[in-house]
């Protein structure tokens, strides 16, 4: 796998002003870009020679109230090879983290799923949790509570002894 | 179909419209075992995040500990010993027997096949009989800690185990030969619940079903953790990536991972004796005899398990191989005993959400082994 630093130089290289902070924390890579570019950002990273990242892992926020943007939303990607060399098991070549900024208000942000379709749960469960909402999204509603459950129980001003009113069966 | 429906080993909704007996659409509904994993354990300590990875996969719990301690490792930037990493890939290995047995074996269940079941069956009691030596549970291990292991391994143990894993290897060769082979078997998994290995993964599948399409992608092989890249295994690939080459690819697993056991036995017997857990006073509480003799090594215990373990400030993220593919974790800290955000990346969750696309067009009979295959542990797509 390719260390965090060589990483960066070359993520920046590529992605050029895109790039508004980065760091390589415990080996881990790590850049910052604005929540307007992020889908130029994974297009590039997905497509772009020496870059190739072609699997979104995980997507996930964090809600740091007290910060302004109150939000970041984090874009885990990971580069394999996919033609099989003989018998050689896969390498994983490269890790890149992704993050970027959301306000609270407006808390919306473009959807990736044209770029990486792997984001359609996740950007719901992001949406359900944390309320952060996807522009262009197809089928964003719930995914692990149900519709008539008011508010997003991750956010920080969740209390976690809140109760949710009963509702009545369903069909 | 569902959410509690006796031919589903988990707890899924599934809306289908159908037209006679074949698929024209569905809508998967999964989070009815949602208990808000993340936000109790960004109220708890580091430490008390662990039981509750048990309960994410309960099949493997030992794999999403290992996970979980692995990532708060990373931030504290900390070693494991050699004597730890051993134990923790026989005992992540035990794992992986444990949740394929169940998979291959509920699949038959689910299908009508009471006999090979219990053969399956049969050789997972053996499997947790082995982990309740280890750590008293059977189930929920709540086995490895930030620094080490809940405790080194028993005395006589590893004769036991090397014992017991002939036992399971007689017993899945028997399942073998009632299963693989049995013509209604074939005829339900193969050509079933197909998907492209380019789908999977733009779909970001991983594990069993990528490896059953022919990517041999194991994070044992393409990023070493642990002492993998010592250790001789091979990884199993599947042609087309139905059903069928599923079942193959976790009966082979298993198979290789007592290959993983084996090597570990002779590792572990010359070990024996030297350290399990870190020396380092941030997460390992000193010897009791200490704490109850000394001034100093009781306030560290005190405020060690009150306040929890000093995590430095920042973020990491740490991913092994569970039975059901890369699963993550992503830890936030603050700086203090406690975790800012704990994010677990549950391959259960996301290797579900293509079943739609493996399922449009077939059979409705076609949904119970799919279902089985993918393998939706309730526990961690839900969390």
């Amino acid at each position: 796998m390719t260390e965090a630093e060589p990483l960066l130089g070359t993520v920046k290289e590529s992605l050029g002003e895109a790039v508004l902070d980065s760091h390589a924390y415990r080996g881990d890579a790590t850049i910052l870009v604005a929540p307007e570019s992020l889908q130029d950002v994974l297009l590039e990273l997905r497509d772009g020679e020496k870059l190739r990242f072609n699997l979104l892992m995980d997507l996930t926020a964090v809600d740091y109230i007290e910060r302004e943007p109150r939000f970041e939303l984090v874009y885990h990607l990971a580069a394999i090879d996919v033609e099989p060399r003989g018998t050689e098991p896969c390498r994983m070549n490269q890790r890149l983290r992704v993050k970027a900024g959301v306000p609270a208000d407006p808390c919306e942000v473009d959807s990736v799923v044209e770029i990486f379709p792997s984001a359609d749960w996740m950007e719901r469960e992001v949406w359900d949790m944390y309320g952060i909402s996807f522009r262009g999204h197809p089928n964003l509603k719930r995914v692990l509570l149900y519709e008539e459950f008011k508010g997003h129980p991750l956010r920080k001003d969740y209390p976690k002894e809140r109760r949710q009113p009963l509702i009545g069966p369903r069909n | 179909m569902g959410p509690s429906h006796p031919a589903t080993h988990g707890t899924v909704k599934i809306l289908l419209e159908i037209d006679g007996e074949e698929i024209v659409d569905m809508d998967v509904m999964v989070g009815y075992l949602h208990r808000g994993f993340e936000k109790e354990c960004e109220s708890g300590t580091w430490y008390q995040a662990i039981p509750y990875t048990d309960r994410l996969n309960y099949n493997s719990a030992i794999l999403a500990n290992l996970a979980y301690c692995m990532a708060v490792e990373k931030l504290l930037d900390c070693e494991m010993t050699p004597r730890c990493q051993w134990m923790r890939v026989m005992a992540g290995e035990l794992s992986r027997v444990g949740d394929h047995l169940t998979r291959v074996g509920a699949a038959c269940l689910e299908l009508g096949a009471m006999t090979p079941f219990l053969y399956g069956i049969e050789a997972r009691e053996l499997i947790w009989d082995l982990q309740e030596g280890l750590c008293g549970a059977r189930v929920t291990s709540n086995y490895v800690r930030i620094g080490g292991m809940q405790r080194d391994i028993p005395e006589g143990y590893l004769t036991r185990l090397s014992e017991s894993l002939n036992e399971v290897e007689k017993l899945t060769s028997d399942f073998d030969k009632v299963v693989t082979s049995n013509r209604i078997f074939v005829d339900r998994f193969r050509n079933t619940g197909t998907l492209s290995k380019e789908r999977l993964i733009e779909m970001a599948v991983t594990g069993p079903l990528l490896r059953a399409a022919g990517v041999p992608l194991d994070l044992r092989k393409a990023q070493p953790y642990l002492t993998y890249d010592e250790i001789d295994f091979d990884v199993p690939v599947g042609a087309i990536g139905d059903n069928f080459d599923r079942f193959l690819v976790c009966q082979e697993e298993i198979n290789q991972s007592i290959r993983i056991i084996r090597q570990c036995i002779p590792v572990l017997e010359k070990t024996q004796g030297d350290p399990v857990n870190i020396d380092d006073p941030r997460v390992r509480w000193p010897a009791k005899d200490r704490v109850f003799g000394r001034m100093e090594e009781l306030i560290q215990q005190f405020k060690g398990v009150t306040e929890g373990p000093r995590v430095p400030e920042g973020e990491a993220y740490a991913a092994v191989e569970s039975a059901n593919g890369e699963l993550g974790f992503y830890v936030v800290s603050d700086g203090t005993g406690k975790p800012y955000k704990v994010r677990c990346r549950p391959p259960s969750f996301v290797n579900v959400a293509p079943m739609k696309e493996m399922l449009i067009g077939g059979m409705l009979a076609d949904i119970v082994p799919t279902f089985d295959m993918i393998n939706m542990i309730g526990g961690e797509c839900d969390r």
